[in-house]
C-alpha cells in the first residue's frame, strides 16, 4: 500500500500529516520527497547514512576530436551546449543527461562524466518501526526529479509506504504521487488553500490515483474548502483543529501524535479508511494506464 | 534602469503572497508577477483584467507512429528517462522532450509533438500591470515559464515606464526559484520561526548567495516559537543579512484574503503597520547601491 501525502500549496503541513501518519501506523517506510526542503528528518531526529550520490551523466568533449561541427549543440534542446568560434561549451546545469549529443557527434568526441546533483541517505525509527528514506537536492542544482526517481527506487512495493510530496502540481509532484495508491490531499481553509486545492485534484484526477483531504488548521470560518469537497464528491478523511499547541510542538519539531495520543487513533482510523476505500478500487478498476 | 525584487521563502505557506500583494498596494511605481506557477494566488487578491494572452509550451513530447513502428526497441534502449513503455506508448509525464528516441529511430516512426503546456497573462490591476500564469495540471518546465513571466514583466515595465518589478516566488530550492531569482536585484526571504522554517531559509540563503544576490529577511508568525526567532536573527546577524521586520501571527491576514484585498488596503492595524515599515527598509535597501550589498557576500 503506497501512499502519497500532497498538497497544491506549500504550507499546508504535509510534512505535519506524513510524519505523524507514519508513526501512527508505525513499521512503515517513510520517503521525504520533497528534494528541494527535505524537513520530515527534523521531527525524527534520525541520524542518517549516505545510500548513495544521485548524478546525471554529462558530456564531456575531447578538444583533440572535436572538429566543432556544432551537431551536439544544435541537437541539445535544454541549450547545454554552446558552440564558440575555438571550441564547445557546456552549461553542466542545463544538461539534463539525455546522451543525445553523444550519439550525434560524428567524431565520437564526446564522453560522459558523472555529475553529483543530490544524495540520499537512509535512517531507521527504532520506537515506531519507521525506514526512513530521504533525498536531498544540491544547492543551487535545478532538477529535484533525477534525485526522486533514485529515492523512489528504494521503495518496498511489499511495505506500507508513505510518501511526503513536493508542493505544487509540476514535474516532481507527478513523479511522486504517479507511483502510488492513493493520495492525500492536505489543505487548509483559506482561499488560497481552496484555489491550489483545485488544481491538485485535476492533477491526481489525470494520474488516475484516488485521492481524498485532510484540512489542516481547520476552524478559520471559511468554509469554501468544504462546499467544494462535497459538491465534488471528494471524502475529508480528516480535520486537523487550528490548536496553539499543534502550531507549538510543529515548530518545535515534536509531532503532535507522541504528545497528544488521541489523534494517534485518529490517524490509524483514516488509514484504515484509505484500505478500504483503495480495496473497492481495486476490485472496480480495470484501468490499464500508460504506466508499466 | 528598472529595478527587481524577489520575494521566496524556501518553505511554503510562511506568507510570501500576503507580503507581495501588499507591496503591490504600497509600491508607486511597479509590475508585479506571480511566479508561483504551479501554484498562482496573487490573481486571488489583485482581481486581474486581462488584456493579454499567451501560449506557454514547454518542452516537445515525443509520439510513436504504430504504422511506422518495427518494434526493434532501439528507443526503449535509448531512452535515459524511462518514457517509452511496452505498446509503443510514451509516458508523457516521464518524457523530458529530448529527441533521441527521434533520431535514433530507424523506421522514422517517433516525431516530437509541440504542447502546450499552460498559459500567461498580462493585466491591469488596481495597483498596476500583473503578469501571471497558470501551468497545466501536471506539466513540466515550470522554470521555463517562470523566465517567461519575467520576461513579459520586464517589457511592461520597459514600456511603461515603471522603476520596480515585485515578484512572488515559488516554494523550495530548485527550478522554478532559481529562475524566479535570477538577476534579481534582491531577495526577501519570508520564514516563520518553526524548525522546518529555519531549515528552509539557511537553504534558500545558501542559493541567493550562490547566485550572489543581496538578501533580506523578515519573520512572519514570530509568536509561534519566540526562541526560535531569537536563533533566527543569531543567524541572519552572523550571516550579515538583514532582518528587516519581526510580525506576529495574526488572524487579520485569513480575513483580509477571504475579503479579497491586500493586508494594509483591509485593516490599518498593527499587522499592516509592520508590513508597511517592511516595504519602507525594502524602498531603501533597493536604492542602495546593488555593490554595496553585494560586499557583505
Amino acid at each position: 500500500m503506497k501512499i502519497a501525502i500532497a498538497s497544491g500549496k506549500g504550507g499546508t503541513g504535509k510534512t505535519t500529516v506524513a510524519v505523524n501518519f507514519a508513526l501512527a501506523i508505525g513499521n512503515t517506510q517513510l520517503f521525504d520527497c520533497d528534494v528541494e526542503e527535505p524537513n520530515c528528518n527534523l521531527f525524527l531526529g534520525l541520524d542518517l547514512d549516505k545510500q548513495e550520490d544521485v548524478s546525471i551523466a554529462i558530456p564531456e568533449i575531447d578538444s583533440e576530436k572535436c572538429s566543432l561541427c556544432g551537431s551536439c549543440a544544435e541537437f541539445c534542446c535544454y541549450n547545454a551546449i554552446a558552440k564558440l568560434p575555438q571550441r564547445v561549451m557546456i552549461f553542466p546545469k542545463l544538461c539534463h543527461g539525455c546522451g543525445g549529443c553523444q550519439i550525434v557527434c560524428p567524431e565520437n568526441a564526446i564522453s560522459e562524466i558523472k555529475r553529483p546533483i543530490g544524495i540520499i541517505e537512509k535512517g531507521v525509527h527504532a520506537g515506531s518501526g519507521i525506514s526512513f528514506f530521504q533525498g536531498t537536492l544540491g544547492i543551487g542544482e535545478p532538477m529535484a526529479t533525477p534525485v526522486i526517481r533514485r529515492l523512489q527506487a528504494h521503495i518496498d512495493e511489499k511495505a506500507v509506504v508513505v510518501v511526503d510530496s513536493p508542493p505544487g502540481t509540476a514535474c516532481p509532484v507527478i513523479a511522486t504521487v504517479g507511483e502510488m495508491d492513493y493520495c492525500v490531499l492536505v489543505t487548509e481553509p483559506t482561499p488560497f488553500g481552496l484555489n491550489d486545492l483545485v488544481l491538485a485534484v485535476e492533477v491526481v484526477r489525470q494520474l488516475k490515483v484516488p485521492f481524498g483531504v485532510i484540512i489542516n488548521r481547520h476552524g478559520s470560518g471559511y468554509n469554501g474548502v468544504e462546499k467544494y469537497c462535497y459538491s465534488e464528491n471528494i471524502p475529508i478523511l480528516m480535520k486537523i483543529p487550528y490548536d496553539r499547541k499543534i502550531a507549538v510542538l510543529y515548530s518545535q519539531g515534536i509531532p503532535f501524535v507522541q504528545r497528544m495520543p488521541q489523534w494517534k487513533e485518529n490517524f490509524r482510523a483514516m488509514y484504515h479508511e484509505i484500505c478500504s476505500i483503495s480495496s473497492e478500487n481495486t476490485l472496480q478498476d480495470s484501468y490499464s494506464g500508460v504506466r508499466n | 534602469m528598472v529595478k527587481q525584487l524577489t520575494v521566496i521563502s524556501g518553505k511554503g505557506g510562511t506568507g510570501k503572497t500576503t507580503f507581495t500583494s501588499s507591496f503591490a498596494a504600497l509600491a508607486e511605481n511597479a509590475v508585479i508577477a506571480d511566479c508561483d506557477v504551479d501554484a498562482a494566488d496573487m490573481h486571488l487578491i489583485l482581481q486581474p483584467e486581462i488584456f493579454e494572452i499567451h501560449d506557454f509550451y514547454g518542452l516537445d513530447v515525443a509520439t510513436i507512429d504504430k504504422e511506422l513502428c518495427t518494434d526493434c526497441g532501439i528507443c526503449v534502449s535509448s531512452c535515459r528517462f524511462a518514457a517509452i513503455g511496452s505498446g509503443k506508448v510514451v509516458d508523457v509525464y516521464k518524457c523530458e522532450g529530448c529527441g533521441v528516441c527521434e533520431y535514433v529511430c530507424p523506421a522514422n516512426a517517433v516525431s516530437m509533438i509541440a504542447k502546450k503546456a499552460g498559459e500567461y497573462y498580462c493585466s491591469n490591476t488596481r495597483f498596476g500591470p500583473l503578469v501571471h500564469a497558470k501551468l497545466g495540471a501536471g506539466e513540466e518546465a515550470s522554470g521555463k515559464l517562470v523566465s517567461d513571466v519575467r520576461r513579459r514583466a520586464s517589457e511592461l515595465a520597459e514600456q511603461s515606464g515603471k522603476d520596480l518589478i515585485i515578484i512572488d516566488g515559488p516554494p523550495g530550492t530548485g527550478c522554478a526559484v532559481i529562475a524566479a531569482i535570477t538577476g534579481a536585484d534582491m531577495v526577501l526571504v519570508v520564514t516563520e520561526p518553526t524548525k522546518s522554517g529555519i531549515h528552509d531559509l539557511e537553504r534558500v540563503v545558501q542559493v541567493a548567495r550562490h547566485f550572489r544576490i543581496p538578501v533580506a529577511v523578515c519573520i512572519n508568525k514570530r509568536d509561534i516559537n519566540d526562541r526560535l526567532s531569537v536563533s533566527i536573527g543569531e543567524y541572519c546577524k552572523i550571516n550579515y543579512i538583514p532582518v528587516i521586520g519581526m510580525l506576529p501571527y495574526d488572524n487579520i491576514v485569513i480575513e483580509a484574503m477571504v475579503e479579497g484585498r491586500s493586508v494594509v488596503e483591509y485593516s490599518g492595524g498593527k499587522f499592516s503597520e509592520g508590513i508597511r515599515s517592511v516595504w519602507g527598509k525594502l524602498e531603501n535597501l533597493l536604492v542602495q547601491e546593488k555593490e554595496g550589498l553585494v560586499e557583505l557576500l
